[in-house]
């Protein structure tokens, strides 16, 4: 899931000046796990801008906000409160702002900073280990992306900068090619560190990304 | 051709050794400790933004020994340039007369004094090795032919007291199949682990430097063993800092020894004097043709 935190409420409101009333949108995927976006603190923007002298047209929360054709429904039921409304407030992840931007001539306002794709531990606490970089290396490092986890992006680790197996950006981080190195000598797989690894591809993530699937004559991907 | 390369192909003792150039343009007192150190070294090398602290390029202050008759040792850092930039560098500094390479993956930016910077990395130090070869060869990493091939003597960094000497050893294997024929290594102040670590790498008939970096005090020596990562003073070195009346004669007499044992064991030194220049003929002299 995405990983998102909101912006410092001065930001916000700085941004929202010269307007008075503001509608609200909330996620409920990602920003509702990571609650910068859920209903809850919607409700609680929603009484901070109030508190602050703004007026709240409306609020939503939409099921996904990324979803382009999901938005312009919602924005079309909610079609009176939006109208009223100076601008909106969107607590959801950048893709999220731009479907209502895209749907919406009314201005439109990020609340949140969106920061990277993320697993889940446990509640509350996200870790990013996948860079979305198109080219998945897991296979040789048997589960473990350097991509992400080094911040150098070493394909042929480690660095020289490793102090007490820590990353000598991080220290509270273990390197990562250290990691790789003793998962792969406990399954008796230090052949794969010898393995040259050539240079990334990034033509396969050039921005912005896009991904087509054809759809048959009967409508219905496979 | 390179005199590095030649007097380590002849099998004598090469010495090497660093100067961090300026952030700035006052390039002046840099020539001047170069031109101090030349009658000493066989080859002087120039750091690229060391520690991410953003200075005066590499490759302009070596043209700039070159002008003045001396042979540098031009890092190339892979942190901040693309792959296009880092071939159209190389091919540059051939045709400065710039022959020796070193090649590392360098410093995170997060750890300099541009923090806010964009980390390039789009090859890392084996990678760029190949690049290296590659371009020897006539061509450039996308396979198209070049108008002018170079020459290099490729360099890379080990470290024969990292923490997990196995790991350490795979890298050296990776960077010597990727063209790597010289290696200066991290400051070493334990012959027998230096010893122990040419056993090992015997096999891959590359050159090493050994660095050293004359321990100024026992207390350098517990922050470098607290800060630095593989380098590691031993007790009985610390106490013989600790000890001794004279801290100056006794650091030169301890990396003189250094020095010394470091003839019997691989292919030369690499000093890192921190400020030390002029120290440079007492910690050689006699030690060295």
């Amino acid at each position: 899931m995405i990983a998102t935190k909101q912006k410092p409420f001065e930001e916000i409101l700085s941004s929202l000046e010269g307007e008075q009333r503001i509608f609200i949108v909330g996620c409920g995927d990602c920003a509702t796990i990571c609650h910068t976006g859920g209903e809850e603190e919607v409700w609680a923007m929603e009484e901070k801008l109030i508190a602050h002298g703004k007026q709240v047209a409306g609020t939503t929360v939409i099921d996904v906000a990324c979803h382009t054709l999901k938005v312009r429904n919602v924005f079309n039921e909610l079609a009176g409160q939006i109208e009223e409304a100076d601008g909106l407030l969107i607590l959801a992840c950048g893709a999220g702002v731009q479907s209502a931007a895209q749907i919406t001539g009314k201005t439109v306002h990020p609340g949140l900073d969106s920061l990277f794709l993320a697993n889940i531990r446990r509640h509350g606490q996200f870790n990013e280990r996948c860079s979305l970089c198109g080219e998945c290396i897991l296979d040789l490092t048997r589960g473990i992306c350097p991509v992400t986890r080094c911040p150098k992006g070493l394909l042929n680790g480690p660095c020289g900068g490793a102090k007490d197996g820590r990353c000598e950006v991080e220290p509270e981080r273990e390197c990562c090619w250290v990691e790789i190195y003793h998962r792969l000598k406990e399954r008796g797989e230090l052949d794969r560190l010898l393995e040259y690894q050539p240079p990334k591809d990034f033509q396969r993530t050039v921005k912005p990304g896009r991904l087509v699937l054809k759809v048959p004559p009967d409508g219905i991907i496979k | 051709m390179s005199t590095l390369r030649q007097r380590l192909d002849e099998g004598r003792f090469a010495v090497t050794t660093e100067i961090v150039p300026p952030k700035g343009t006052d390039i002046g007192e840099t020539i001047e400790i170069a031109r101090s150190l030349w009658p000493h070294v066989h080859a002087i090398n120039i750091n690229e933004n060391p520690h991410a602290v953003m200075r005066i390029s590499s490759l302009a202050v070596c043209r700039l020994l070159v002008e003045n008759g001396m042979e540098p040792v031009v890092h190339v850092t892979t942190r901040d340039k693309n792959r296009m930039a880092l071939q159209s560098d190389l091919l540059g500094a051939a045709v400065l007369g710039i022959e020796n390479v070193l090649v590392v993956s360098g410093d995170h930016q997060s750890l300099g004094d541009h923090k806010e910077a964009k980390p390039v990395y789009d090859l890392d130090a084996v990678q760029m090795l190949h690049v290296v070869s590659r371009l020897m060869s006539g061509e450039d990493l996308s396979g198209n032919p070049l108008s002018g091939a170079p020459r290099f003597f490729p360099g890379a960094a080990v470290n024969p007291q990292a923490e997990i000497v196995e790991l350490e050893i795979i890298k050296m294997e990776k960077k010597t199949r990727a063209g790597a024929r010289f290696f200066q290594t991290q400051a070493v102040y334990d012959l027998d682990a230096l010893a122990a670590f040419m056993e090992q790498v015997r096999h891959l008939d590359v050159k090493v430097l050994a660095g050293i970096v004359p321990l100024k005090s026992a207390r350098m020596g517990r922050f470098m063993n607290d800060n630095i990562p593989g380098i590691r003073v031993p007790d009985a070195l610390l106490e013989r800092m600790e000890k001794t009346g004279n801290r100056e004669a006794e650091s030169l007499a301890i990396a003189r020894d250094l020095i010394a044992g470091c003839r019997e064991i691989c292919d030369g030194v690499h000093l890192m004097t921190i400020g030390w220049y002029h120290k440079v003929s007492a910690l050689l002299e006699g030690l060295v043709r």
